[in-house]
């Protein structure tokens, strides 16, 4: 059975929630696919299902994301959980006629797809890759990963959790332990001294931002509960099958402390696997030593019919994502003839205030806790394609033996070549490559991302439809 | 080890127990839980064996990207155990190095 | 295998060409370009790999890696016989990489399978390897048709909808990217110069019967010019008074996380690497230069065909799929030839880099060391391609 839509919107996070909401709102026939089974991404995961349910543990800003899902379910939009998008043709053909996005449900059977005019890309950020020697023991996790469990589940560390890197991130799962009663051994810091003198220009910003107060009142709750380490060099986790110690340098001295748990962070990056294997034109953020696609002021990206928004397009919070989301929105509903321009403008007047203000304040963030070269590119022993068990020592030989860039590194290595698809090891794959070449990761690039952009399995992929051509391609009957 | 939080009054576990089987053993978890989160909650922080240098790995990013929390689920190896739901009778068995397909 | 045995001090990368005149400068760091250069460092002493940058059309990436037979030179005998020389030369390059690399690039070479899926591919199948193998002058190697029970026996868990296969024992398989980077390292033990984002810019011939070629990093002189780089032969081969008449074909291929090892005996559309993953394909279509892409339709009928071969392969996971240009003459077989307007230069093109590397590592360079294709390598000259069209 054939499925279509006019708008589909890829991530269920605030930009997805608050797109749909806003399309469906202006008549706008839009369905939802989110690869999570409830609504909120990941800044609001598992906000209708939580057994955390006392607002003081997870703190007012997650439980902000509930008004969006309120909104969203019931705005009229169909709303696909657990879909996976995996594929996207364009459909060729009179101009407009949009797009074939390809999706499973589950494991394995039938191969879904879904015809829609427009796509509007809401798929968030990822961490960034924190390598360090000892970060593939089992015992070590993300920040993010330690929060998923908190919200999702109600778990936490027992004893021995040590969270470790940079980013607001890091704090704020520090301060949501305390509240949830949950003892944090340390907290090492690794930004390194004299951020904030960098950061120092950006300061006027951040005080009119709605980050501040917040921010003090966390940190101050942070540092007066948890012993930190500040300014922490060549950290390591330690052990043999599982993480029994970290390792760490500060004021030049060696430190080891024993350790269970070890939460790793620095910051996130934009999900790219999708928007790269469109096409779309990326560029390189220098601040925030990441890719993003490359958005105008209405989340449109260089591909017509495709608009991003939210942390997917360039990091800049939940309330941002909101914003965008609905701005995007906008601009589909008055492409597709719901709304004129003039209308467009009009409601586009108090998100686009919102969003300033949103995004005031980030760039002293940005500068603060841009994550240090040293922990972008690390040392040799580390590794860094950890599906393929590649490690920095291999990569940087390999640059030498002529290998000039990450799709090459690809061929040599394997690197980039496992499950996860580049995820985990692309920026620092790019990182490396710069380092030894002495250039912008800008110029050295990234790798080429092809479609399916998540692994699915061959039975799948065999019931996509064929055709007399594709047949033809491959069945070269001779004689 | 994690714990769950189910002794403080902070934290109100309406969601019923699920049984399922990790590596052979009951084990049991709450619903709503994934397979990882179960795996978290039941001690374990290991679900396999790397294919190329027999390693030790666990679930490392809870949301799907780092591909570390590959096990087998019901016969079917290969799966994240952070995109599965734990359901009722479940078997989540470890996994060493490649799969096996014949 | 560790790297670290492999590198030199020196980067691969220089600033700018390390001699002013090399014996040998070889356009294209391919498989094609790669075996042939490292075939003349054999013989001469200084050799130059001029190559590109990471997002070349490189078809070494996209490639099978099958060293194979069966199927090859119907309409041409010659191309027939010159694959089996290259698969009689392969267990001496491979023998020769491991010692000067300590890479195995894991040849084997105990035979491979046509399968056939329908009776109708049955009856041409048998029709064809018949007529290719009957054609004069054609190499001669033993073929058998299988049946679904004898498959069985070679292929654990063969699928219900297999009618047969044709099989032979000459067919093998190889890693193609261990091939490649143990080609790279070899360049650095050996002292073969490679030479990346340098591409040949122009290239001028002088009076003397020295080629200047232009990069963006300065300019090497040499006696002897082997263009290998593909698609780029075309516009190089041009400036050399060569007509390189090839042409982009796509093909995809569909590659599957590892799994135990389990399927040994390779199919010309489904083998399992050494370290357990598995490649599906392969397809052909005239889409000009669209590598970037790929073709739903396309992959809904490699794994199709792939599951119907070895259902247990209906659970595994699909991890990626390539698209990437064979490089296509007219009649798909290779071009090879030298210059007359300008004694010294060479075009070495085809498709099957692979299976060709033995030739082109231990047969062809050395003619090219000597100056002179030797008279056999006639047929494959592109003259053939005016006779034709007269």
């Amino acid at each position: 059975m054939a499925q279509s839509c006019e708008l589909l919107i890829v991530g269920a996070g605030p930009a997805g929630l608050a797109a749909a909401t806003q399309a469906s709102g202006l008549g706008v026939d839009t369905v939802l696919i989110d690869e999570q089974p409830t609504p909120g991404g990941q800044i609001y995961r598992s906000i209708t299902t939580t057994p955390l349910k006392d607002p003081n543990i997870l703190g007012a800003d997650y439980w902000y994301g509930y008004g969006l899902i309120e909104k969203f379910l019931s705005s009229g939009t169909k709303y696909l959980a657990n879909a996976t998008v995996w594929g996207v043709t364009r459909l060729t053909g009179e101009a407009d006629e949009g797009f074939e996005v390809h999706y499973s449900t589950g494991h394995g059977g039938q191969a879904h797809a879904m015809t829609a005019r427009r796509i509007l890309l809401a798929t968030g950020a990822q961490e960034r890759p924190f390598p360090i020697p000892g970060w593939t023991l089992p015992g070590v996790v993300t920040a993010g990963a330690a929060q998923i469990l908190l919200k999702t589940s109600g778990i936490a560390p027992g004893e021995g959790a040590v969270l470790a890197g940079c980013g607001p991130l890091l704090y704020l799962l520090a301060w949501q332990y305390l509240n949830a009663g949950v003892k944090v051994d340390r907290l090492l810091e690794t930004t390194p001294p004299g951020r904030w003198i960098r950061a120092l220009p950006h300061v006027p910003g951040f005080l009119l931002s709605p980050y501040l107060a917040k921010g003090l009142k966390l940190m101050r709750a942070v540092r007066s509960a948890i012993p930190i380490e500040r300014h922490v060099l060549a950290l390591q986790a330690v052990g043999r099958d599982r993480l029994e110690s970290v390792s760490f340098r500060t004021k030049g001295r060696l430190h080891q402390v024993p350790a269970s748990h070890l939460m790793l962070h620095q910051g996130v990056v934009p999900n790219v696997n999708l928007s790269r294997a469109l096409g779309l034109d990326h560029v390189w953020n220098d601040r925030l030593a990441c890719w993003e696609p490359r958005v105008d002021v209405w989340g449109e990206t260089s591909s017509p019919g495709i608009a991003m928004a939210g942390d997917g397009a360039g990091i800049g919070g939940a309330r941002a994502a909101e914003q965008q989301g609905r701005l995007a929105a906008l601009q589909v509903a008055a492409t597709l003839g719901r709304i004129d321009n003039m209308q467009r403008d009009r409601l586009a007047r108090e998100p686009r205030q919102i969003l300033a203000r949103a995004m005031r304040g980030r760039a002293f963030f940005d500068e603060l806790y841009q994550p240090p070269e040293s922990y972008r590119r690390p040392s040799d022993d580390t590794i860094v394609c950890r599906c393929e068990e590649i490690s920095a020592r291999q990569v940087r030989e390999t640059v030498r033996l002529g290998c000039m860039g990450p799709n090459q590194m690809k061929a040599f290595l394997r690197c980039g070549m496992g499950p996860c698809q580049g995820r985990m090891c692309g920026l620092t794959v790019s990182e490396l490559i710069a380092e030894e070449r002495g250039m912008s990761p800008a110029e050295v690039g990234y790798y080429r991302i092809r479609f399916p952009i998540k692994p699915v399995t061959l039975g799948h992929v065999a019931s996509l439809s064929q055709t007399d051509a594709s047949r033809h391609a491959v069945v070269r009957i001779r004689s | 080890m994690f714990k769950r939080l189910d002794h403080t009054a902070l934290a109100k576990f309406e969601a019923p127990v699920v049984r399922i089987m990790i590596n052979g053993l009951p084990a049991e978890c709450r619903a709503g839980d994934s397979v990882a989160a179960a795996l978290f909650a039941n001690g374990y922080t290991a679900c396999r064996q790397t294919v190329v240098e027999g390693r030790a790995r666990g679930p490392f990013c809870m949301m799907g990207v780092c591909y570390d929390c590959l096990i087998t689920i019901d016969g079917q190896p290969n799966r994240q155990a952070c995109m599965t739901p734990a359901r009722e009778g479940m078997s989540v068995q470890w996994q060493d190095g490649a799969r096996e397909i014949l | 295998m560790p790297l670290s045995a492999a590198v030199g001090v020196h980067s691969a990368w220089h600033v700018a060409p390390r001699h002013a005149f090399y014996d040998a400068v070889v356009v294209g760091g391919g498989l094609v370009g790669s075996a042939l250069a490292y075939g003349l460092r054999r013989r001469l002493q200084r050799v130059a790999v001029l190559d590109e940058g990471d997002l070349a059309y490189r078809a070494s990436r996209g490639n099978f890696g099958l060293v194979w037979v069966q199927s090859k030179g119907m309409g041409m005998a010659r191309y027939g016989v010159w694959t089996m020389t290259s698969q009689q030369a392969w267990p001496d390059l491979a023998r020769q990489l491991l010692e000067e690399t300590g890479i195995d690039v894991h040849l084997e070479q105990q035979g491979g399978l046509h399968v056939l899926l329908s009776d109708e591919e049955v009856q041409a199948r048998v029709a064809f390897m018949r007529k290719l193998l009957s054609q004069p002058g054609m190499s001669r190697y033993e073929w058998k048709l299988l049946d679904r029970h004898e498959l069985a026996d070679l292929v654990p868990g063969i699928g219900p909808d297999v009618r047969g296969a044709t099989w032979t024992p000459v067919d093998g398989i190889v890693n193609p990217l261990k091939l490649l980077r143990a080609l790279h390292v070899a360049f650095q033990r050996n002292g073969v110069d490679y030479m990346p984002c340098c591409p040949a810019e122009r290239i001028s011939h002088k009076s003397d019967g020295v080629f200047v070629i232009d990069t963006p990093r300065g300019s090497v002189q040499t006696g002897r010019l082997v263009l290998a780089g593909g698609l780029g032969n075309k516009a190089l081969g041009a400036q050399v008074g060569l007509d390189v008449p090839v042409r982009p074909q796509r093909g995809q291929i569909v590659v599957l996380e590892r799994t135990r090892r389990i399927l040994r005996t390779p199919m010309s559309t489904l083998r399992q690497m050494d370290e357990g993953s598995w490649l599906i394909g392969d397809s052909q279509e005239e889409a000009g230069y669209a590598d970037k892409e790929v073709s739903f339709p396309i992959l809904g009928t490699l794994a199709d065909r792939a599951v119907r071969t070895l259902p247990a392969l209906r659970d595994v996971n699909v991890v990626r799929t390539w698209s990437a240009l064979r490089v296509m003459s007219p009649d798909g077989f290779p071009i090879y030839t030298q210059s007359e307007q300008c004694p010294g230069a060479f075009v070495a093109t085809c498709h099957s880099g692979v299976t060709l590397a033995g030739a082109h590592a231990l047969v062809l360079a050395p003619m090219i060391a000597d100056g002179k294709l030797a008279e056999d390598m006639a047929p494959f000259s592109p003259g053939r391609f005016h006779v034709q069209a007269a």
